[in-house]
């Protein structure tokens, strides 16, 4: 165990190592003075230049230049935007949030659709039942995001108007940001019906995101659950007699469980990029609509800093999964 | 499935005097729906190779007198726009049209830029194994763990956007998928009998590396093309509908989308036209890239 985590760190801290050597060349492989670039001021006078060529160090060797980046970023310093002016990891943090709200329920759509989807359409295989939703899902699996999220704008939002288009709560209330989480902060201030708005707002998002991991799981979970059904201790308890719900339930689905989330934990920059898309049809104020924002707006230092930052999320996630899944199935090794 | 389960013996029983590609030429056709993938993609290239015949009318020419007009079928509709005009009265049908050149043009580039960059790296990697192979599969793992569409956007932001940029963008997005598969494969290969027998009869390592072992990649390497094709339509109308496309008037499916945003509630179709192209060429996309797994690699 302890083995299996220093590696995995090991693997992380590489990670970070390779990634800050491509933020740290991406700016400097910019067309373009990059002096200039990460001061945001288009014309300077000899003297202003000169200072800011001390501020930023380039008058160094770019080794120096590239250990005094390393060591900044590890400290957690990753610069200031141009535009805003705020600290880097500042506008980080108080992004994530909107995108963990918008992912978190996301997954938990798909999980509750695409389980019992999955699981049914295993049990009903190759009959109408199954038919219809490996048609949906691959359906759902082919449309981008953006594209279903725009036609069910127009359903949901303009035709049948059931829905808001974008924002994350009515602009009837003013919720203290207490924790970030739309969600958790409409909950616990006593603002009468900002948490219902709050869900109202974050339903359409997270359905079209959750499309993503929905027609995966359904597919995954159908192809797990045909897999354990030939297995010889399936056999056995149907020749106890145990019902096909608790045979589903006790036996199969828990041995399907690992497969289901190996392929799962792979997805997370599919999901990071899913993320990216809906946010920007919902005008969903969270990492996806930050970041893409600064890249219209060449605003290098956040691209720069919100590179790294990103790559970690998916490094991070990537690791919980996987020890997610070990504790799951005991039979994996750390190794 | 059960059909599949039948048909492979069907055509084992055929093919018996045929060469070997003419049965999986059999088994593809044999898939109803990998077929009417193709017709779809064959009739999307048609249009987008003959746009200048088949497009009612220029894709950047302005009628100031049809602003938003809506399609032929709904009320004041006018047939000489078929799918409508968009906000500036352009209409929709030609800008769709010219459209799909954009994208296959692009998508089709990308992918035999990304399959030529990917494989030769990936064999090479496979093939030498030891420290190098080690090196490059941090990177790879490095590059993979990075949203591709994020990896697109920011190499925009190195490159100014235009045709060979987003095409190389696309590509670099695509290649990482294309290294892994080529290492693996390499991998499998080196350990047959055939290429111990062409080594020891002192075959050159690079021609051990290209005229022994890829030939013998090929059918997982045309399964990846055709997917990396569908995620390189999609990611190149995400681009366009995220503003970092090419730049206006040109018409691309994608920045359709963004240019129209703002009249989605008042004029739908400047919105459902590009997206319906879009989600029908993804999905003939998928339906082909499922027909050729499925004759390439039978599960």
């Amino acid at each position: 165990m302890i083995g299996f985590l220093l590696q995995r760190l090991g693997l992380i801290l590489l990670t970070v190592f390779g990634a800050s050597i491509a933020a740290f060349f991406f700016i400097r492989v910019l067309p373009g003075d990059p002096v200039l670039l990460m001061s945001g001021e288009r014309s300077t006078t000899p003297t202003r230049y000169a200072e800011l060529v001390e501020q930023f160090g380039f008058n160094r060797s770019l080794f120096s230049q590239y250990i005094e980046y390393l060591t900044s970023i590890i400290q957690g310093d990753f610069g200031y935007s141009l535009v805003t002016k705020g600290s880097v990891i500042g506008e980080f943090i108080r992004y994530l949030p909107a995108t963990i709200e918008l992912t978190f329920f996301a997954l938990i759509l798909a999980v509750m659709f695409g389980l019992p989807i999955g699981i049914l359409s295993a049990m009903k295989y190759q009959r109408w039942f199954d038919n219809l939703f490996m048609a949906i899902t691959f359906v759902g699996y082919s449309v981008p995001v953006f594209v279903s999220g725009l036609l069910l704008v127009i359903l949901f939002a303009s035709t049948l108007n059931w829905f808001p288009v974008s924002g994350r709560i009515s602009s009837l209330y003013f919720i203290p940001c207490e924790t970030g989480f739309m969600v958790v902060d409409s909950f616990i201030s006593n603002e009468k019906g900002a948490f219902i708005s709050a869900l109202h707002h974050l339903f359409l998002p997270s359905l079209v995101l959750g499309t993503i991991p929905l027609t995966l799981l359904v597919r995954h979970t159908r192809s797990a659950i045909l897999e354990v059904m030939k297995e010889d201790y399936i056999r056995t308890a149907r020749a106890y007699g145990l019902s096909e719900f608790k045979i589903i339930m006790r036996h199969a689905l828990k041995n399907a469980m690992t497969p289901i989330l190996a392929t799962g934990g792979l997805q997370v920059a599919t999901l990071l990029t899913g993320a990216i898309l809906t946010e920007t049809v919902f005008s969903w104020p969270g990492i996806g609509t930050w970041i893409v924002e600064s890249i219209s707006r060449r605003d290098y230092p956040v691209i720069q800093g919100g590179l790294i930052l990103l790559i970690l999320i998916v490094v991070f996630v990537n690791l919980i999964v996987d020890l997610m899944y070990r504790a799951i199935d005991p039979r994996i090794r750390y190794g | 499935m059960a059909d599949h389960m039948l048909k492979p013996q069907l055509s084992i029983k055929k093919s018996h005097s045929l060469d070997f590609a003419e049965s999986k030429k059999y088994k593809f056709f044999q898939n109803r729906l990998a077929v009417l993938g193709l017709i779809i993609v064959v009739f999307n290239v048609l249009i987008a190779v003959l746009a200048d015949f088949v497009a009612p009318h220029s894709p950047v020419e302005q009628f100031r007198s049809d602003f938003l007009t809506a399609p032929a079928w709904q009320k004041n509709g006018d047939w000489r726009f078929i799918l409508g005009t968009d906000g500036l009265g352009r209409d929709i049908l030609s800008r769709l049209i010219y459209g799909a050149r954009h994208s296959f043009a692009i998508g089709f580039l990308a992918v035999i830029l990304s399959m030529f960059v990917g494989t030769t790296v990936g064999v090479l990697s496979g093939y030498i194994g030891g420290i190098i192979d080690a090196i490059i599969m941090r990177v790879t793992d490095l590059y993979l763990a990075l949203p591709g569409l994020l990896l697109v956007l920011v190499l925009l932001t190195i490159f100014t956007p235009s045709l060979a940029s987003i095409t190389i963008a696309i590509a670099a997005a695509l290649v990482p998928h294309f290294i892994k598969i080529a290492r693996a494969l390499a991998i499998r290969e080196k350990v047959k009998g055939y290429f111990i027998a062409s080594r020891s009869i002192g075959a050159s390592h690079l021609r051990l590396m290209f005229l022994v072992v890829l030939p013998n990649c090929f059918a997982p390497l045309i399964v990846q093309s055709a997917l990396s094709f569908s995620a390189a339509i999609t990611d190149i109308a995400a681009i366009g509908f995220l503003g970092m496309g090419v730049a206006p008037p040109t018409p691309e499916w994608g920045t359709m989308l963004s240019e129209s945003r703002e009249f989605i509630f008042i004029a739908p179709w400047v919105i459902w036209a590009p997206c319906s192209v879009l989600i029908l060429t993804v999905i003939a996309i998928n339906l082909l890239t499922d027909g050729l797994k499925e004759i390439f690699d039978p599960k």
